[in-house]
């Protein structure tokens, strides 16, 4: 083989890796559909788009850059906190207060990023977890600015553009939340894709190594680190946004927990498992929680078990490719 | 000129001394070989001189500029790239996006975010030619971790060369290599670029003997002896500490 002839073979496997897939312009024309056709579970469906959000964020941190995180409500909460009181204080305009929202969990990831990165997995689970038992505790106790225990109302929201309103309008405000959602993963694509990703995915996989290429480990997993804060921000303010009050919930550990079994349970490193993740958990909680809620936790535990021994890297997708494989080797039998 | 210098170089766990005041100098151009028993502190004088660990006392020098307090990856961006006894590689990642990324940092692009990695031509070319030279052209997408050992041996140094250093520390290449591959990896060896720098560490007494022309003998952390592959192949310490012991292997 001749060199032009690799180059060629070369160009071309990079520009396949990155090219959409005809299964993800699927995936988002069934996403838009929907919208018509179920316009009745619109609430849910919107609290499923911000939870996908969420755990996208998260996806950058883990499945990209491989920083296990058990505190990532801290800078959600903290992005629908900014958001409530920048909107009551100076003004409503959605986009202008996510952008504010992002910019300030992204503040908050940048310095706390300096404590999470040092160490072990070990070491930064406990960190993680640690940052967000402290936002938690201020968000309770400074209830002057906070409400408290009480939470934050009276958060306006204007129409998008002037001229969508989304405010009690479950529809808009599931159209709204999808835009974004939609917007904010081609960028996360688009960024994943990009020499800073790749960077991420050798840090990941052999920092020894990376940091033996000349790659500023350090540096490169404080930018990714803001920038999943940056991203959970976002949701977070979505979440105050088209809801009616800002509280505590926002950033406990339960929420911190839920959104690390979404992504686990879609799958990490693909940026689509926060999606999936986060649909099949709201769904599952909703239709089994429907029937018996201990049986919620009893199949939520029982699925993560298999999850968790069996199919760590896509989720869901390694089981279904698991069985599919077995069936394949069982037909191919004589 | 040295393209690469230890000025007493020391370093202490505790009681123990695994680098005890050693001054290396490797000339520019050089096939320089370090050699040593089991012990002898080689692994511990390779991370002083890439920057994983600091030294208690003296410098490191790479082309004449004190690199001694640089991390790193600010050694890589000076010129200084090695290769690991037991692979180091992006098991998720093929040669030829593993290579491409090595290139990219070298160029400084990899902290670009809004580009397409692999979209530079410039640097796709440069990959694809790299992954020609090193055998690895018939496995170029495939997943690292899928390759035959041979393969990931002959990445490990493409790795390093792609970072077109001045001096290129060479651990071991044929580690664990079966026969039926070794002379591969040795040819890649032999021809490195001239104007690399190469300093070679290894156990193996034929590679050395085929390769260096500049041999150093590391005894103890303590370098015992220097020159060249005659003067070593007689030299009755050499002889003593290290060949009389490993004509065994």
């Amino acid at each position: 083989m001749s060199t032009a002839d690799t180059f060629r073979q070369a160009d071309a496997a990079l520009k396949k890796k990155r090219a959409w897939h005809w299964l993800e312009y699927v995936f988002w024309l069934a996403v838009a559909a929907t919208v018509f056709l179920f316009p009745s579970q619109h609430t849910l469906l919107t609290q499923i788009a911000i939870w996908s959000l969420f755990a996208l964020s998260l996806d950058l941190l883990l499945g990209y850059a491989g920083i296990v995180s058990l505190g990532h409500a801290a800078y959600f909460g903290f992005g629908a906190y900014v958001a409530a009181l920048f909107a009551i204080n100076f003004t409503g305009e959605p986009l202008t207060v996510l952008l504010v929202a992002g910019i300030a969990a992204g503040l908050l990831g940048l310095v706390t990023s300096l404590l999470v990165l040092r160490g072990s997995d070990l070491t930064r689970l406990m960190v993680t977890l640690g940052i967000a038992l402290v936002m938690y505790e201020l968000a309770n106790q400074m209830s002057w600015l906070t409400g408290g225990a009480d939470g934050l109302t009276g958060m306006p929201v204007n129409p998008v553009f002037g001229v969508f309103p989304i405010s009690f309008r479950p529809t808009n405000s599931y159209i709204y939340v999808l835009c974004v959602l939609f917007v904010l993963f081609v960028v996360a694509r688009r960024i994943v894709h990009s020499p800073f990703g790749y960077s991420l995915r050798a840090i990941k996989g052999n920092p020894l190594r990376a940091s033996s290429i000349g790659i500023s480990t350090n540096r490169r997993l404080i930018a990714v680190y803001a920038l999943g804060a940056a991203y959970a921000g976002v949701a977070g303010a979505l979440l105050a946004q088209t809801t009616p009050v800002v509280s505590l919930t926002y950033i406990d550990f339960q929420r911190s927990a839920d959104v690390l079994l979404m992504l686990i349970i879609g799958g990490t490193g693909y940026l689509y498992g926060g999606i999936v993740g986060s649909a099949l958990f709201l769904i599952a909680q909703k239709f089994i929680g429907n029937v018996t809620p201990q049986y919620w936790e009893f199949w939520i535990g029982f699925a993560l078990v298999v999850i968790a021994l069996f199919a760590r890297d896509r989720g869901v997708f390694s089981i279904i490719e698991r069985v599919a494989n077995a069936l394949r080797k069982e037909k191919a039998k004589p | 000129m040295n393209a690469l210098e230890t000025v007493d170089l020391e370093k202490r766990f505790g009681g123990i001394v695994p680098t005890n005041s050693v001054s290396l100098r490797v000339r520019e151009g050089a096939r320089h070989a370090l050699i040593g028993p089991n012990g002898a502190g080689k692994t511990t004088l390779i991370n002083l001189l890439t920057g994983v660990l600091r030294p208690s006392k003296g410098k490191v020098k790479l082309g004449g500029g004190d690199i001694t307090n640089l991390k790193p990856h600010q050694r890589v961006a000076r010129g200084i790239t090695r290769t690991f006894q037991i692979n180091q590689l992006f098991a998720d990642l093929s040669p030829l996006e593993s290579i491409a990324l090595v290139i990219g940092e070298r160029e400084k692009q990899g902290a670009r975010f809004w580009r397409a990695f692999g979209g530079d031509e410039a640097i796709a070319r440069e990959a694809a030619s790299l992954a020609q030279q090193f055998g690895l052209a018939d496995v170029i997408g495939e997943r690292t971790s899928s390759l035959p050992y041979g393969k990931q041996r002959q990445l490990e140094i493409a790795l390093a060369i792609a970072g077109k250093p001045r001096v290129l520390l060479l651990d071991e290449p044929a580690a664990g290599v079966p026969e039926a591959e070794r002379h591969e990896i040795l040819e890649t060896v032999a021809a490195l670029p001239k104007d690399v720098t190469v300093l070679l560490i290894e156990h193996d007494m034929d590679i050395v003997f085929g390769f260096a022309d500049r041999i150093s003998v590391l005894v103890e952390g303590k370098l015992l002896v220097e020159g060249d592959p005659k003067e070593i192949q007689n030299d009755p310490r050499v002889r003593a500490v290290y060949l009389g012991e490993g004509a065994g292997d």
